[in-house]
């Protein structure tokens, strides 16, 4: 516990911890001090001077930015001097500032305003040196620069510095002239600029804005929605800003709970999809006689036709050929109240277990490998605790600062603020890689098991495990040994392909390190090995002691904004909400739903759905806002499957790939047009709001789903989506205590949450394992199922940018990011483009046995020779045309991250 | 066997007067009259008024030749060495002007008056040849503390000295020093303020350029005495002649064993490095210089947590300026009484001056503390140039205070000037006759703060310049009462919110103008300047630069 100590602001004693300055003891003191320089999530500069105040017994005035408070000091924040002297301050500043709050954006949230407000100070005329900076000075599609407005305040050089870690601002020049410039006077994006735009949200002015909501009116003046983000996994919150009913900016809120002020681009910028002239705005069915308008193939209809006409086939295919021949697919975009609705669907009506998401392609091995070793398939640790409270930091198959990339700034912050070593596995030389001191172990893809294994035999030979702890809490600790004691650092690195002293020198950090928090995503997931993968990491963890612990952890870093809740709610074939099994739990559920003749048959996953409809057995296919026509591996085969299945329903909120397959497209809702939960990637249960109306006769997705189930003769009805979470609740020991009256108040919940009165579960195994004892699987290297050869050489991996996500079909659909990343790219290393007569930019073919692309090469150092990288955000050019189907054996998960291809130049 | 040593200035000046061809063309004559292992030949820093560059001084007689042309190089080999006879006509005629300060002490007589601590062996030694310092008692205090001494006897040693920093604020040295002791941390840092930016200010260049050893053996003690045990030297851009001497010193010193590990065969190691500026005057603010020191943009940092405890790399640091660390060794060697015999009660030892303006004889001086400013004038300064009554002195340079004739008499050390509002700060010394317009200088003062101020707080970024174009309003006859006002007002607010000494000392020049020359300003709104000498009195002629004030070449 610090020393508290005593001190007088303005008459007003107030007791604080010693180390604070007095400008943090005035705000416990509830006395505003104006300032303009600082913020509380910035270090302090004391530059602006504004802070001012008197302290008796000292010389002059001081800041209360720098100032310490000191035990017995008596402090006046608004005598007379030190008023003078911030209207003197405040009259420098605007003697070098336009008079143009009348058309400046920031009128109202400015805080140079708001001080020359209160202190009532006159505009000096004067006739001396002023700026003329060029306006709109930077040609970064979503950042305005307006540098006439600058304070010189350094809030977005100390933001980019310490929390975005990209460093693109500084100041440069000196005196009168100094200014803020991005690197070497450059542009942003030359500068190494992510865009996420957290200069403009700490920017106190309107020297930065963003851009595309310039003229679209001042936040000031705009109602606010808060809401989850709907861009990834990390659960960042934000401010929807509006406007006569139209979403006009999107700005990042201090108390948001995961992310604060930063937001990282898509989340800042992607919002533009929402309004999109092309969103589906009413019921579609088929009709070939349609050529023209905006839907070729497609008539459009009301919702009774089309629900009825979906009810009816729904129906009719569960009766004449069984249950198992239709197949539903929720969504992880969805909220939590609409896949527990999917779900409710396919089994209480449907009597299939034949549901799944895209979780199949992403954690399934996650979900398995974890829920076998540890009993729950989920991050352990939260995003805070993991990466500010780790004495190490291991990343393992996550490009973390494209993916998850709040999360990725809290690691850079966390190595170069906190020294923690940072050891990242990945074949790709990342954007982490290059921090400074990173450890950076590139291995050959698909060796993830050798490389954890001969980790784990340097930790046992040196004697870092935790024995104790091995000794209480876990299984199986022989037969790993067993195994791992044959991967010496020269096989290791024989498999790996990593150096043997950096393998030795990762383990040492591990070992020495403690705890440590171990980071992962698809790099280690998708893969035919990918369960294994998993379970190797959590042998790792739990051989640390690393489990159960602030600090530790296993952390899959899960990818959608609600692939954890659409896991949660029993969006999988083989359990219900909060992973109940389906073959111990028909009794249970055939009660709570008032229902006969639940499956006790784990159904179809997402790549067995479209091989069953490839061969027949699937007949009917309903898909809420899923897109395996992008996703999923090998896209010739799911282009036939679709074709071939006899009723397809796609409820999207944009004509997806795979709904121009559709019989019946059903208009839904986006996340900014709907009630409802997601969960993040720590299991943090956050609240989606309703900022605008939808489109047309867009009906939410819950509010359809409620209706064909109506229509198939089971009456869903309810008021709203809280009382979904009522039901959930009811029915899912870990959401006992999950409530929206609990959510809106404010109260940060991950589940398990047990009770009403349970605060929720941050951290799990603490004490004891979910399964009871730790379990160590003894695990050996396995080859990926395709190596390359003479026809194929390369090997090709997948993954995502920072400006796209996922299929695409939202971030294609942003002007904003389109700015930033208008096309696909496949990179391509240095020694390969060269060997092959490729120049950056070439248009290139890329083929495999399956399928195959043309994309442009970006020729790049962060692949290795051999190795080619490329995503699935674009129609054209997506590398699942060449992905194979191989699967984990257990988790059904593609090998998106290996596949064997050729590479070739177009002329 | 030597017997005899060629010293020549290699400072910038002279070397762009052909130093270098000079030098040359003396060794190309020793060899010819087989005098090469006789004579020895280097560089050392600059001799003499501006006019005599580049000159030469023959030891052991310690006559001093300049200006010395290649020629005239051959000429003084031949005569004076071969032949054993001086060159009248080259022996640089410092015998007119008594105090002639930059000649060396050898010269004799005619520095009588100086007390040379800090300046004992510049110009007289070899500043690249480390046996020279040697024989002039060099590093023979380093040998007692490691031998002799425990860290903290020659830390209390150095405290009871009464030592001040030299670099301007006068904080006790030793105090300084026994912070940075008492801090936990394992690593700490000595390093050596030697950006010496303030203009009119050269002292330390010639400290570094003639006797480089004496500052590497000032930080060595002190980071025995404080546990340090690698020092940087943070050395302005411009003096590439210092940073080349202070490298070969090093690498002597290392090859000795009297820098690197173990030295002198004891537990002690002490490394230093030598770090070039890039040329900004706010680095010479010791925060400013450690976020340079470690690459960071040169602006101060917010204190505390102050270099004692948080400095370089984040690590307790001593800060302290060449002069400073020049005058440990002679402490240490020569004891506490000795020190305090020399100076005031309040501020012992010697001060280093560099005079400049309108005196007969500019350069450096070194005299004990508490001299005054007229001594300083009369004998060291040769008097006023051309008979001129003074008018005003600017003392400590840019950031100094303007000072009347009233102060001539006060004995200048930090406490008495500070009593009177003034400051001794660097020790530059800006002599004005009575035909200096004060309102011209104090706009060339701001116009140089305006420029060099880091541009980081308000006040300063903003406030030099508003100052800056009131004086050039006053300067060009448009100003007016209300401008005065304003300064006032502005120069004080400057100084009570400015982040860093910059700022705050930016302003003090104005401030005591305006208490001693009021009247010359308000004449100035009134439309007449008193001495006719600013833009106002005639056809405007505003290419004034603050180099030719603070220029010993000034005419």
């Amino acid at each position: 516990m610090p020393q508290m100590i005593n001190l007088t602001i303005n008459g007003k004693t107030v007791t604080v911890p010693s180390g604070s300055t007095v400008l943090e003891a005035a705000q416990v003191a509830d006395v505003e001090i104006p300032t303009l320089c600082h913020h509380p999530d910035l270090t302090p500069t004391g530059s602006c001077r504004l802070c001012v105040v008197s302290v008796e017994g000292m010389r002059g005035p001081t800041t209360a930015c720098t100032l310490p408070a000191a035990d017995g000091m008596v402090v006046h924040t608004e005598t007379e001097e030190v008023v003078t002297l911030r209207r003197f301050v405040l009259s420098m500043l605007l003697t070098d500032h336009p008079n143009e709050c009348m058309t400046c954006e920031a009128d109202g949230d400015c805080e140079l305003q708001r001080w020359v407000y209160q202190y009532q100070v006159p505009w000096p005329e004067h006739s001396g040196a002023r700026h003329a900076y060029p306006i709109d000075s930077d040609p970064n599609p979503v950042v305005f620069v307006d540098m006439n407005k600058c304070i010189l305040c350094g809030r977005c050089v100390r933001v980019c510095q310490e929390i975005q870690g990209c460093n693109v601002w500084d100041f440069s020049q000196r005196g009168f002239d100094t200014l803020v410039v991005a690197g070497s006077a450059q542009a942003m994006l030359d500068a190494g600029c992510e865009s996420c735009g957290n200069c403009v949200a700490y920017c106190p002015v309107g020297a930065l804005f963003d851009k595309p909501s310039l003229g679209w009116g001042r936040a000031a003046y705009q109602d606010k929605v808060r809401t989850t983000c709907t861009f990834c996994g990390v659960g960042c919150q934000f401010d929807f800003n509006l406007k006569d009913g139209k979403i006009t900016r999107v700005t990042s809120a201090e108390d948001a709970p995961v992310n604060g002020l930063a937001l990282c681009v898509k989340g800042r910028y992607g919002w533009d999809f929402i309004a999109r002239p092309d969103r589906l705005t009413t019921p579609l069915i088929r009709d070939e006689n349609v050529t023209d308008g905006p839907w070729p193939g497609f008539r459009e209809a009301g919702w009774d036709e089309a629900l009825d006409l979906v009810a009816q086939k729904l129906v009719h295919y569960r009766d004449t050929s069984g249950p198992d021949s239709v197949a539903y697919l929720t969504s992880a975009k969805c909220t939590n109240e609409e896949t527990y609705l999917m779900q409710k669907l396919a089994r209480g009506i449907g009597k299939t277990n034949n549901i799944d998401h895209c979780a199949r392609l992403c954690h399934a091995s996650t979900v398995a490998g974890l829920a076998a070793t540890l009993g729950s398939g989920a991050m352990t640790n939260t995003i805070e605790d993991s990466t500010s409270e780790s004495a190490a930091i291991f990343v393992i198959g996550s490009n973390t600062t494209e993916q998850h990339p709040v999360i990725g700034t809290k690691i850079r912050h966390a190595v170069r603020y906190r020294g923690v070593p940072l050891i990242v596995a990945d074949p790709r030389r990342i954007s982490l890689t290059r921090l400074p001191g990173c450890l950076h172990l590139q291995q050959r893809p698909g060796t993830d098991v050798a490389l954890v294994n001969g980790l784990m035999r340097e930790i046992l030979v040196n004697g870092w495990e935790d024995t104790e702890y091995i000794a209480q809490r876990t299984e199986g600790f022989e037969e790993l040994k067993e195994t791992v004691m044959q991967y010496t650092l020269e096989k290791t690195a024989a498999i790996t392909g990593v150096p043997a002293a950096k393998i030795a020198e990762a383990a040492r950090i591990l070992g020495t390190h403690k705890p440590g928090a171990v980071f992962w995503a698809m790099g280690i997931t998708q893969h035919t090995t990918g369960v294994m993968n998993v379970m190797s990491l959590s042998n790792l963890q739990v051989l640390l002691g690393n489990l159960g612990v602030r600090g530790g952890g296993v952390n899959p870093l899960r990818g959608q904004n609600n692939v954890q809740g659409a896991c949660d709610m029993g969006g999988l074939p083989n359990v219900y909400p909060g992973y109940q099994p389906v073959a111990a739990n028909r009794e249970k559920f055939e009660q709570a739903w008032g229902v006969t003749g639940l499956s006790e048959k784990p159904g179809l996953t997402v790549v067995e759905v479209m091989n069953g409809a490839h061969e027949g057995s699937v007949k009917a296919i309903y898909i809420m806002a899923e897109d395996p026509m992008t996703s999923d591996p090998d896209l010739n085969h799911v282009r036939e499957a679709l074709e071939r299945v006899d009723f397809l329903v796609v409820q999207d909120i944009f004509m997806s790939e795979t709904a121009k397959f559709a019989d019946v497209i059903l208009p839904a809702t986006s996340f900014a047009e709907k009630e409802g939960t997601f969960t993040n990637t720590e299991r943090r249960i956050q609240r989606v709001r309703t900022a605008v109306e939808a489109p047309g006769v867009a009906r939410a997705d819950w509010e359809i789903l409620c209706d064909v189930g109506t229509r198939m003769g089971y009456p869903l009805t309810y008021a709203s989506p809280a009382e979904i979470m009522d039901e959930i609740a009811q029915v899912t020991p870990s959401f006992a205590g999950v409530h929206y009256s609990r959510l809106d108040r404010g109260e940060q919940l991950h589940w398990p949450v047990k009770a009403d009165d349970h605060p929720g579960t941050p951290i799990l195994h603490i004490g004891q394992f979910t399964r009871g004892k730790g379990l160590f699987k003894a695990l050996e290297h396995i080859e990926p199922q395709e190596a390359p050869d003479a026809e194929y050489p390369f090997t090709m991996t997948t993954g995502r940018v920072l400006y796209h996500w996922h299929g695409g079909t939202q971030s294609r659909r942003s002007k904003n990011l389109m700015a930033l990343y208008p096309e696909p790219l496949v990179e391509i290393s240095d020694q390969d483009a060269a060997s092959l007569s490729i120049a950056d930019g070439d248009a290139i073919k890329v083929a495999s046995r399956r399928g195959e692309f043309v994309a442009r090469a970006r020729i790049t150092d962060r692949v290795a020779e051999g190795l080619i990288f490329s995503t699935f955000h674009f129609p054209d050019g997506n590398a699942n045309w060449a992905t194979g189907a191989f699967l984990d054996p257990v988790a059904k998960i593609p090998e998106y991250k290996v596949s064997a291809v050729r590479v070739e130049k177009l002329a | 066997m030597i017997r005899s040593s060629i010293l020549i200035s290699g400072d910038p000046l002279s070397l762009s007067r052909g130093a270098e061809a000079t030098k040359l063309a003396i060794e190309a004559e020793l060899v010819f009259y087989g005098l090469e292992d006789e004579v020895r030949v280097g560089y050392t820093g600059r001799i003499g008024n501006t006019d005599a560059l580049p000159a030469v001084i023959v030891y052991p007689e310690g006559t001093v030749y300049g200006p010395v042309s290649p020629e005239a190089g051959a000429a003084i080999v031949e005569e004076h060495l071969y032949k054993g006879r001086r060159l009248e006509d080259l022996v640089l005629p410092i015998e007119v002007a008594p105090g002639a300060i930059e000649a060396p002490s050898a010269v004799g007589d005619m520095l009588s008056g100086q007390r040379r601590v800090v300046l004992k062996r510049a110009g007289t030694i070899d500043p690249y040849s480390i046996d020279d310092y040697i024989a002039y008692d060099g590093y023979f205090a380093l040998g007692k503390a490691l031998t002799n001494m425990a860290p903290n006897e020659v830390l209390e040693t150095v405290k009871a000295s009464g030592l001040q920093g030299r670099g301007g604020a006068g904080f006790p040295a030793g105090l300084k020093w026994s912070f940075v002791a008492q801090q936990p941390a394992p690593t700490r840092y000595i390093v050596c303020n030697a950006d010496e930016s303030e203009p009119g200010t050269f002292k330390d260049r010639l400290i570094l350029e003639g006797d480089p050893h004496a500052v590497l053996e000032g930080m060595a003690l002190a980071g025995y005495a404080v546990g340090a045990n690698e020092g940087w030297i943070y050395i302005r851009g411009e003096y590439a002649m210092a940073k080349d001497i202070l490298n070969n010193a090093i690498a002597a010193a290392e090859d000795m064993n009297l820098l690197g590990d173990n030295i002198l065969g004891s537990d002690f190691s002490f490394h230093i490095h030598v770090h070039a500026g890039a040329g900004a005057y706010v680095c010479g603010e010791e925060t400013a210089l450690l976020n340079s020191l470690e690459g960071l943009r040169g602006i101060p940092r917010v204190r505390p947590p102050y270099p004692t405890v948080s400095g370089f790399r984040g690590k307790p640091t001593v800060v302290n300026n060449v002069e400073t660390l020049a005058n440990v060794a002679p402490i240490i060697l020569n004891g506490v009484d000795w020190f305090r015999s020399i100076g005031t009660e309040r501020s012992p030892g010697t001060k280093v001056y560099t005079m400049l303006g309108d005196v007969n004889v500019t350069g450096l001086v070194e005299t004990p503390m508490g001299t005054t400013l007229r001594e300083i004038i009369n004998v060291y300064g040769g008097g006023m140039k051309g008979g001129k009554a003074f008018k005003a002195a600017q003392t400590g340079g840019a950031a100094g205070s303007i000072i009347a004739p009233a102060l001539l008499d006060v004995p200048m050390d930090y406490a008495t000037m500070l009593q009177h509002g003034a400051t001794l700060g660097s020790g530059a010394l800006l002599i004005c006759a009575d035909d200096t317009c004060i309102v011209d200088l104090a706009y060339v003062l701001m116009r140089f703060f305006a420029a060099e101020s880091c541009g980081k707080c308000v006040p300063c970024r903003l406030g030099t310049l508003r100052m800056m174009e009131c004086l050039e309003r006053l300067r060009q006859g448009r100003g007016t009462s209300d401008d005065l006002e304003e300064l006032q007002r502005m120069a004080q607010q400057v100084i009570q919110t400015s982040f860093c000494g910059l700022g705050q000392g930016a302003p003090v020049s104005i401030l005591s103008a305006l208490r001693h020359f009021r009247e010359e300003f308000d004449a100035h709104v009134a439309g007449t300047c008193p001495t006719g000498t600013c833009p106002m009195s005639g056809p405007v002629e505003t290419a004034v630069e603050l180099h030719d004030y603070f220029s010993i070449e000034r005419s």
